[in-house]
Formats: C-alpha cells, structure tokens, sequence
C-alpha cells in the first residue's frame, strides 16, 4: 500500500495497480476497514478501482501527534492490517438493467459494429450476454465503472466529446462500458439507452449501484422502453 | 418572507457549505466556491454561517423584498452595494448592482437565511443533476424565492476589520501541495503564469498560457479528485478543480491547491491570471487554522452588535 497526500484534505491509498476483481476486493475490504474503525474527524471514504481515498477534518485532528494528515496515516496502515482479514462485505447484488439498444438511442451503435467488424445484432448480444462487475462509482452522481466488457467490444472514445448525452445512455469508452445517470457532456459511444433510474436523490442510498455489484443488460424494444417511463 | 427575482444575472445559485459523505456514491461536495465569503456575509447578518445565500457570478441579480431585512454582499465587489457590511433592505426596495469592480463571485447573505429545502444533507445547488436549492436550478426572471423569517436587531455603524478579508488579487499567487504525479512534470507549474479563460465554472477553472508536458508516466487508473486538485489532461493546460469537481478523475494529478487559497481561485475572472508556490500539508494546515482563528475572533466581535428581539 502506498499513502499520499490530496492537498490538505484526504490521504490516497493506493492498493494495486490494475483495474480486476482481486483490485477490487482488497478495495472494499479496506473500505469496510476504515469504516468500521469509526475514527473522529474522517469524513468521506471514497472507493476507486485500485485506491481508496479518505477525506479529514483537519480542524479536528489537529491536536494528533505529529498533525492530522500523520494521524491518518496511522488509521489507514492499521486499516491494511485489518482488510486483509477482513472477508469483502457481503450484499453485492445481481441487478438486471434493462436497455433498448440502436436508433434513436444508441446513435453510435453502428459505428461500434464498423470499428469492430461485426453486425449490430452481435454488439447487441455481445453487450447483453455477460455479467459486468461494478468497479466504482463516480464521475456524475450514481454513474457505475462497469468491468467485464468483451474485448471484441472496445471502441476507443469520441475524437471531440458530445456537448449533451442524454439520462439513461449506455455507452463504450475503449475498454469500459457504463450509463450516464443524467443529461451530461460525454465521450463514450452510445450503443443504448435505458429507461431505470441510477441515481434517485429522494431514496438513501441515492445510486442504485455500489461497487462489488453485479450488472446484466437486458434488451428491450422501443415499446417497452416507453412503457418502463 | 418574500423576495421577488426582477432580473437573475448570469447564474445566481442557492449556495451552502455543500455535502459531506456522499462522494463514494458520485455526489459532489459543492456548495459555495468561496466558503470563507458565504460564512462571512451570513455572519454579518446574524445567521448561523452555513445558511444557504445567493452566490452570484459575473453579472448580478436585482431583487425585490416583501419586507423589512438586513442583507449582506460579500465577495466579488460591485459598483453601489456595499461590501462586508449588513446593510437595511426595506419592503417594496428593489436591490439593484452596479457594473463589476472585482472579483468572480459575490454572496447574499439575508437574515434568516434562504428558505430551500434539505437534500442529501445540503441546501446548495448541484446543478449538473438538477440536485438540491431552489428547484435545483439556477435562478430565473419573476422567481419568488423566500427567506426564513428572523428579527434581529444590529447595532451601531460598523464594517469588518479588512486584515479578515481573503487577501483577493486579479493576480494571486496560490499556495500548492504536489499531486500524486508531481514527478512527471518538469517545473512550468512554478515557473509561470496562467491565465483563466472563459471556459471555466463551478466545476473548475481551465488555465492556458504555458502548457506543461509530461515527461514520463502511463495511462492512469481513475481515481478520487477534489476541489483543489489541480490535473493536466494530455493537451497540458492545467484544470483546478473547484467546489462541483467531479469524484473521480483520470487524468495526471500534478498539485493540489490548499484549502485556505480557495477563496482567491474561487474570485478570478476569465482573463485574470493565477501563479502557484509549493508548500507542504503541515504549513496547509497551520494556513487553515489561523483562518479559523480569524473567524472566530470576528464570531465573537459580531456577538456584541447583534442581538435577537
């Protein structure tokens, strides 16, 4: 494990080196860790896919020997210890997501099945047919990093990115796939859009995905698109 | 009480102090891009100093008040409204602002604090998903927001003592602490000036003049920014993240700016231009806590010349 300052506001623990599912289980572990210690002055814990970034309250931790940012360190080596021992929370779920692929709503999906020389059918069932492993979530509110994309998928992102992606969009970004919660710019390839919600501020929590979750895209005809609305 | 919205000025937004525990799920800390102006203009008027006010950017609203009230603009500094001061807006009074003096962003601060309502443990507005202050949206001609209403009395004829004050600049120099891959990068970030163009907002500020190769260093896995966070996309003009940045970023994290130099990016204007100088975390916290200590002296001075009826 490696510790890093973010400027004078949270310490970056960097966990391993690559985006996979082991990355991703030592992250929630230590998650779980810092959580459970319960210390004074931390205030955001923030999962990515190979670190864990925890944000304090300096004015709290001020009087700790050696200051707060040392005083934290302290807590995340103890946290290290612990993760490794400690078994990845359990209450990963398996949620379906359901995404009316082509047309209107995924305008670039031709382009995806050019770059990669296949049919529109097969992007659409390449997409549809696996498990993908939610690896963080971030970027805009509720927006997952899906891991698990087929390689015969990657599309590299947009030369000059879209001025507005509409709310429900699934997209490709080379060797990522995931849905924009909300109306945003972005550069991703979309093959598709869905019509659930990922990020509902009046329900705790907010984002319908968390890291450790398990998606499955499940293909939907424009009719049925307009009937889950 | 009410306060009727004539004209809203290029984007004026409910602000608070933001949210706290919510990054892990995406959500922005937010709140005011000058901290220290919002809980300062909320003081001045007898408000706890996490009380939601107008943040007011570039171009200013005119308002009209129901009733009789103490308001407060601190801030950006506009030409006839009076800064760092309560001042008396009277029932039927339209506040109107002249042109720009200086600065970016200018808070209104009303006693009672503006009436919104809590969402994700914050008032501010997140206007990137509609989330949070008035209608989650920016304000609009013939809105009608309202005040919550409060009688305080504020005695005497008095202003803040300046030494308070954000030492704001059209040309600061801002204190940062190496990124993550500081060491990918040669000295340009020390060695010159960069210049806020127009392509900035609430998000971050993009800074162009002098763009800073990387010299070594890979793809990089994502992973968490915050306000503060200075990065270097692969074109090399530097974004400083501010109060709405995004949770996680990709791109080469070559410093972050401290806590307590956030109020003088928060105040540049495209084309003004910002220099930076490396420090370290402890003398960004000895920087914060004398900042606290400000605040509190001024706390305790302002408890003597207000009162509740």
């Amino acid at each position: 494990m490696k510790l890093q300052p973010l400027g004078d506001v949270a310490v970056v623990a960097t966990l391993g080196e690559q985006i996979d599912p082991a990355s991703l289980k030592l992250v929630l572990s230590f998650v779980e860790a810092v959580a459970q210690a319960k210390a004074k002055g931390i205030l955001d814990i923030v999962p990515a896919y190979a670190s864990v970034t925890v944000f304090y309250d300096s004015a709290q931790l001020g009087d700790a020997p050696g200051g707060a940012y040392e005083s934290v360190c302290r807590l995340l080596e103890a946290c290290a210890q612990k993760a490794r021992s400690t078994p990845a929370p359990q209450g990963a779920r398996a949620v379906e997501i359901p995404v009316c692929y082509g047309e209107d709503y995924g305008p670039d999906i031709e382009f995806v099945a050019e770059h990669c020389r296949i049919g529109i059918d097969e992007v659409i069932s390449l997409h549809s047919g696996g498990d993908y492993l939610v690896h963080a979530i971030g970027f805009t509110p509720g927006f997952p990093y899906l891991g698990g994309l087929p390689e015969a998928l990657c599309t590299p992102r947009k030369d000059t990115p879209r001025a507005r992606v509409p709310a429900g969009s699934v997209a490709i970004g080379s060797a990522q796939t995931g849905v924009y919660p909300m109306a945003s710019p972005g550069g991703w390839q979309i093959i598709g859009r869905t019509p659930m919600q990922l990020f509902r501020p009046h329900l705790d929590p907010a984002s319908l995905l968390k890291p450790g979750d398990r998606v499955r895209f499940k293909p939907i005809s424009p009719g049925d698109f307009e009937l889950w609305r | 009480m009410e306060i009727r919205v004539i004209h809203a000025g290029m984007q004026t937004t409910v602000q608070d102090l933001g949210r706290r525990g919510h990054l892990a799920q995406g959500v922005p800390i937010g709140g005011a891009v000058d901290a220290v102006a919002l809980r300062l203009a909320n003081l001045l008027v007898g408000n706890a100093e996490d009380l939601p006010a107008l943040e007011i950017t570039l171009t200013a609203p005119e308002l009209e008040f129901e009733k009789d009230t103490w308001i407060a603009v601190c801030g950006a500094r506009f030409e006839g409204v009076p800064s760092w001061r309560p001042f008396r807006a009277y029932a039927g009074d339209r506040l109107k602002f002249g042109s720009r003096i200086q600065g970016c962003r200018a808070y209104l601060a009303i006693c009672g604090g503006f009436d919104v309502p809590l969402v994700m443990g914050g008032r501010g507005t997140f206007l990137p998903a509609a989330l949070g202050g008035f209608e989650g949206r920016a304000l609009r001609d013939g809105d009608v927001i309202r005040s919550v209403p409060s009688e305080r009395v504020l005695s005497g004829r008095w202003t803040i003592d300046e030494r308070i004050l954000p030492r704001y600049s059209r040309e600061p120099t801002v204190s940062v602490i190496p990124g993550s891959q500081a060491g990918e990068f040669g000295d340009t970030l020390y060695s010159e000036r960069f210049t806020i163009t127009a392509r900035s907002n609430r998000m971050g500020i993009r800074l162009e003049g002098h763009p800073i190769p990387r010299l070594s260093g890979g793809e990089l896995i994502s992973t968490a920014v915050a306000p503060g966070t200075v990065q270097v996309p692969p074109d090399g003009n530097p974004i400083v993240l501010l109060a709405d940045a995004q949770t996680l970023g990709g791109y080469a994290r070559i410093a972050h700016v401290v806590s307590a130099d956030l109020p003088l990016l928060a105040q540049l204007a495209p084309g003004d231009g910002v220099r930076f100088k490396k420090t370290s975390v402890a003398e960004a916290h000895a920087l914060a806590r004398a900042e606290e200590h400000r605040m509190a002296l001024l706390r305790q001075g302002l408890a003597e010349k207000i009162r509740s009826a």
